[in-house]
């Protein structure tokens, strides 16, 4: 079977960078911080084919949003694409750090230890009060390569930021996971021990797992700042990691742009029901989980995967 | 020239004692049948050479090398590999994925991030490993589908993706039917003696065992209690009334 994804990707990302321009500032800004979101989703999706899920994105998430946040108010760096590296390149150090012991774990004893890392980060900056205590703190408006497009126009720009982040993650993860290493997700679901003695270290693959899924989530991070232009302990929060894991599920994990899609449709949904219905927003986000697992438990991907529809005509 | 050579080898678990110092030494190009009753210590002989599991005390040694502390997949890049009771495949893939998987984890100490597992000439290796194991008609299949004995062929394939030196089978023939066990091992030894493969293999059925060994060690209480060849191990007194279960009965009729 030919691979599409390169172009189907190539021709996604033009059509939404094109879009940027035409549509009106609140859809904008609401693709901007669902793709960014969708970025940390992305991240759940290699950890999700290996069987794991992580209820501690949230940490990455607030320490890319952070790095940018302390960088521009403390050092005073307003370069979007400098931002963005040392958001990713804190949540990388974190995960790498942090990888050694939480490799070690599986199913439900992973899913704690990421939350328990992540709720340490939200009680150490809800106690800070050089990190913005509670209430958090404002990000500078950021240049581009030394073109500082000032506040207003700069939503766009970042808007163009989003696009090429995400077009180029969803390429570098869709190439990773056809590699010998990604192909390792699917196995160590299945059988570590088999994995083991093939003589690959299963630690060391979930530890790369945690380390990418991080990049990703911290690069999430700093853009949601950028966008927001805001930074609160709230993104460290564990109903902000289930959030990550909802449109996880939402999405379903068959193809690397689903976590985009998803994320979109997520943004969409809370919106209209702030809008409409301000009081009922968990009632509607139980009610589509619970939809979901009942009647798509592979999410809504799966709705439109090629492939199923050359299965169902076969 | 010696293979494998295992001196001293104890382990207990509790008050079992699995492995009760074994001592024996395979030159390159055996085929060693390794039988015994259940709980006899065969499983825990090969867990204990693949580095599973790590032995009390003793050294296990392989082309001179001492190789007791290295970790299962240490131990697997050296040239020793083995197969499981029960098969060890990857259940939702299918069996060329599976085997394209093993082949891709065989070729480098670090898996490539970057370079496509599906290349022509995997695929092609692939396709030669289905031909050799008569896995071909499952090509598409997921592993879970597969009938037992197509499934312990799968695994056995993966087995020699490293091409090793020596491989252990764990009782290759279980949970297969009576008229595919010859079968199943004329396809998988014939592979292998291809290949100079040094085969150790744990068997419960004795016809196998006389067909394709050339040499026999009885395992009984963690410890060998005879090793030479088919013949004279499966006539042993002992095998026969410990292995074998055939009783005091055959021993007094033995007596006269």
């Amino acid at each position: 079977m030919r691979d599409w994804t390169l172009w189907g990707l190539s021709a996604a990302a033009l059509i939404v960078a094109a879009l940027g321009p035409l549509l009106p500032e609140w859809a904008a800004y609401l693709v901007t911080v669902a793709l960014a979101r969708g970025l940390v989703v992305l991240g759940l999706l290699i950890l999700w084919r290996t069987g794991l899920v992580s209820f501690g994105q949230g940490l990455y998430f607030a320490i890319g949003g952070y790095a940018v946040g302390l960088l521009g108010q403390y050092v005073h760096v307003r370069d979007a694409f400098l931002l963005l590296a040392y958001g990713i390149a804190g949540s990388v150090t974190a995960a790498a750090a942090l990888g050694f012991l939480i490799a070690r774990y599986r199913e439900i004893f992973f899913a704690m230890l990421t939350l328990a890392f992540s709720m340490l980060l939200y009680g150490v900056l809800v106690k800070t009060e050089a990190l913005g205590s509670t209430d958090g703190f404002a990000v500078v408006s950021p240049s581009f390569l030394g073109h500082a497009p000032g506040a207003a126009a700069a939503n766009l720009w970042i808007y163009w930021l989003v696009c090429v982040t995400a077009y180029v993650s969803a390429l570098g993860i869709h190439r990773y996971l056809s590699s010998p290493m990604g192909a390792l997700a699917v196995a160590i679901r299945d059988n570590e021990i088999r994995v083991e003695y093939l003589g690959a270290s299963v630690k060391n693959a979930v530890h790369v797992e945690c380390v990418l899924a991080a990049a990703l989530a911290g690069a999430g991070g700093a853009i949601n700042a950028l966008a927001v232009g805001h930074v609160d302990p709230d993104m460290a929060y564990w109903t902000t990691s289930g959030e990550f894991v909802f449109v996880t599920i939402l999405s379903g994990t068959g193809s690397i742009a689903a976590p985009f899609a998803g994320s979109i449709v997520f943004e969409l949904l809370r919106t209209y029901a702030t809008q409409y219905a301000p009081y009922l927003w968990q009632l509607v986000v139980g009610s589509i989980l619970l939809l979901l697992i009942l009647f798509v438990p592979n999410g809504l991907w799966s709705l439109v995967s090629v492939r199923r529809w050359r299965k169902a005509f076969k | 020239m010696t293979l494998l050579d295992v001196a001293k080898l104890n382990k207990s678990f509790g008050s079992v004692r699995a492995a009760d110092g074994i001592d024996v030494s395979v030159a390159q190009h055996e085929v060693v049948g390794i039988i015994g009753a259940n709980g006899a210590g065969k499983t825990t002989f090969v867990n204990l050479i693949t580095g599973y599991q790590k032995p009390d005390t003793g050294r296990i040694a392989y082309q001179g090398r001492d190789i007791t502390p290295l970790p299962p997949r240490a131990i697997t890049r050296l040239g020793i590999c083995r197969s499981f009771q029960v098969p060890q495949v990857f259940l939702t893939a299918t069996v060329e994925d599976n085997l394209l998987i093993a082949l891709g984890l065989a070729e480098h100490t670090r898996p490539s991030f970057w370079r496509r597992l599906r290349t022509a000439e995997r695929i092609g290796r692939a396709g030669e490993l289905m031909e050799r194991y008569r896995l071909s008609d499952y090509r598409d299949r997921p592993a879970t589908q597969l009938p037992q004995g197509v499934r312990k062929l799968l695994d056995i394939a993966m087995a020699v993706v490293h091409r090793p030196q020596l491989l252990l089978l764990d009782e290759p023939t279980s949970g297969v039917s009576l008229d595919e066990k010859f079968e199943l091992m004329d396809i998988v030894m014939d592979a292998l003696r291809e290949g100079g493969v040094t085969v150790l293999f744990i068997e419960h059925d004795m016809d196998i065992v006389g067909r394709y060994a050339r040499r026999v060690l009885a395992f009984y209480d963690g410890a060998i209690l005879a090793d030479g060849t088919p013949d004279a191990v499966l006539s042993h007194a002992m095998v026969q009334q410990h292995v074998l279960g055939r009783g005091s009965a055959h021993a007094a009729a033995a007596r006269g």
